[in-house]
């Protein structure tokens, strides 16, 4: 009998797991760390929350509180949402969805997970070492981010590392798609998550290099004043928005062009009907991977840009709603006549469609350039932008893991449990963002420690969604670690899904496949005489 | 596999071919050195002109492009063709500002 990937091979327990060059356990490595990245995020989340529960100072200074916004943005960011669905469940399903044994660069693969961990040791080592944890926002935006004394090389060359594990991932993905297709496994008979990261992977080989080079410029600016975004010398700081925008906006395809892969795995199964509009699917996520790297600059339209450079960017903006909007479409369309069945990942991947919805339709909100004027660095922002990312992305992940749990650990999770934490996850969520929209409507400016009277209430009701909200997070991460530890063992098949992950046993043997399959047809087939 | 993972006859430029392409590169490397002293227009003229020639050499000789198949090839062209259109719309703005 094959043994699976989680038995152990003989190395001992630690040495079985750091040094494995298996794609399955580097997958669960990146789960591993990124699971406590994200809690540590939520926590630096929920204490920002509680700093505005009361108008003035309430548990921590205004220098504090900026080092908060930080380090959450660059730990969420960087090391939950950017990596979160392409390095923890590309990384294990990838291969066996296209039927290989494994990532064309195993090695490199493991090298990746190393640049991963010690990036981000050194993101919340940038919190306590040095001269002060690193106040400058997410962005590190030049002129403060040059001057300021507090630690920021240090955050800043964390990214540059993280952005490293991201490139060589992508050349991963994007030579294994091409290198490593099992025979009938055309390009149109790969299931969409494949499609989904392939894409992605472009992105990340792209555009994460200008991010690199750019850190590293404003690395040799602090340390050597090279001059070349210091206007003192002569340097433009909005050439350094530009470059950082260049990667960062395509960065945010990077995080959801993956969760809307896994939608489009889990809308189809629990349908049990074959997707509607594959190749649109397909190929709108080219589509959006493509017009995505071009809209950067609409995150500048108040940063003293030209006009013409305004109107080009604005207008690209509200095209790449298309690409977007085709996907939404097509996933209310695979629910329409089809025997729909309503499973813990399926409400999930619902519920990422509607938020999904609001966070992509404010944003199209922000591409008219007069109302940007009015909304840009408010709260409108903030919300828009985690309605997309957490209602987006986070929710799409809690899906993918619900739907793949029993898969990646051989054991079945309390699906009454995991349906108990969706309304307090659903309902603060909408609380916490919702409020943030309102306020930014009104005028709140981002990133302020204190607020005027006028917008307590909403701030007061925001603190109090995010309360709810971590009762539900809770409840749901505490129902897969009971499954993780005491689930029934899960069958190879347990929601009837037919790509090739699900032909194989649960846990996954150590090499995927016995021998090599043989595709002879689509993806979704579940219509009776559908073959291509 | 659906993919041929075959690679293409590895052919090595001669000594006399890499040599003239280092003599070229080298070259264009005093034009760059000479052009940054006459003026500023034509120092930037000379680094977007000169520079990508340059890196094409390296990549085209050095790096073996060359002698790679289309598949390659057309990755690396997507990836320049890029790297053109965002320093292009990059000028959108300082171009018009």
């Amino acid at each position: 009998m094959n043994m699976n990937y989680l038995e152990p091979q003989g190395r001992g327990a630690v040495r079985d797991w750091i040094f494995s060059t298996d794609h399955k356990r580097i997958g669960l490595l990146y789960l591993a760390v990124m699971t406590a990245m994200f809690w540590v995020a939520v926590l630096l989340g929920v204490l920002m929350r509680i700093e505005q529960l009361t108008m003035g100072p309430t548990i921590m200074t205004p220098a504090t509180y900026n080092a908060m916004f930080t380090v959450h943005g660059v730990v969420m960011i960087f090391m939950f949402v950017v990596p979160g669905l392409p390095a923890v469940f590309g990384n294990f399903l990838l291969p066996i969805m296209i039927g290989a044994k494994d990532v064309s660069f195993p090695r490199i693969n493991l090298l990746s997970w190393y640049f991963f961990i010690i990036g981000g040791a050194l993101a919340v080592a940038s919190l306590f070492l040095g001269a002060g944890a690193p106040d400058t926002g997410w962005t590190f935006y030049v002129p403060f981010s040059l001057r300021t004394g507090t630690n920021v090389s240090l955050a800043v060359f964390a990214a540059f590392l993280l952005g490293f594990s991201s490139i060589l991932t992508g050349i991963n993905f994007i030579t294994t798609v091409h290198r490593m297709r099992a025979p009938g496994m055309s390009w149109h008979r790969m299931p969409l998550f494949v499609w989904a990261l392939y894409s992605t992977a472009w992105i990340q080989v792209i555009a994460t290099p200008v991010i690199g080079i750019t850190l590293l410029l404003v690395i040799l600016e602090r340390s050597f004043g090279i001059g070349v975004f210091d206007p003192a010398k002569g340097g433009d700081p909005v050439l350094y928005q530009h470059l950082f925008w260049i990667y960062s906006h395509p960065a945010v395809y990077v995080m959801i062009v993956p969760a809307m892969g896994a939608i489009s795995e889990i809308i189809p199964t629990f349908a049990r009907r074959t997707i509607f509009g594959y190749k649109a699917i397909a190929y709108s996520s080219i589509a959006i991977a493509a017009l995505g790297s071009l809209v950067w600059a609409h995150h500048m339209f108040t940063s003293g840009m030209g006009e013409l450079a305004n109107t080009v960017f604005s207008l690209l903006t509200f095209l790449v709603a298309v690409p977007s909007a085709i996907k939404v479409f097509n996933w209310t369309a695979t629910l329409y006549k089809g025997s729909t069945k309503l499973e813990p990942p399926m409400l999930y991947a619902l519920t990422f469609i509607l938020l999904f919805s609001i966070g992509g339709l404010t944003g199209v909100m922000q591409g008219a350039l007069a109302l940007n004027v009015h909304l840009h660095d408010t709260y409108f922002i903030v919300g828009h932008f985690h309605y997309v990312m957490f209602g987006g992305t986070g929710f799409a992940f809690f899906a993918a893991l619900l739907y793949w749990f029993p898969k990646m650990f051989g054991r079945t999770y309390d699906r009454r449990w995991a349906f108990a934490a969706w309304p307090p996850l659903f309902i603060g969520f909408n609380i916490l963002y919702g409020s943030m929209l309102l306020l930014g409507l009104q005028g709140m400016p981002r990133r302020y420690f204190d607020h005027l009277p006028q917008y307590h209430v909403l701030h007061v009701a925001a603190t109090a969604g995010s309360w709810i909200m971590v009762t539900g997070l809770a409840m749901l991460f505490t129902t897969l670690l009971r499954g993780l530890l005491k689930g029934s063992k899960a069958p190879a098949d347990p929601w009837g899904g037919l790509t090739l992950e699900w032909t194989v046993s649960s846990p996954p043997p150590l090499e995927n496949f016995e021998a090599i399959p043989t595709v002879d047809r689509a993806p979704y087939a579940y219509n009776p005489g559908r073959t291509s | 596999m659906t993919m041929d993972t075959s690679h293409p006859p590895a052919e090595p430029a001669s000594y006399q071919t890499i040599t003239t392409v280092w003599a070229a590169l080298l070259v264009l490397t005093g034009l760059l050195v000479a052009a940054s002293g006459v003026s500023p227009f034509w120092a930037v003229a000379a680094m977007l002109t000169l520079t990508p020639l340059k890196a094409g050499l390296v990549l085209y000789y050095f790096m073996h492009l060359k002698y790679e198949g289309p598949l390659i090839k057309g990755m690396v062209a997507i990836a320049l063709t890029t790297l053109v259109i965002f320093i292009g719309m990059m000028f959108l703005d300082l171009a018009f500002r």
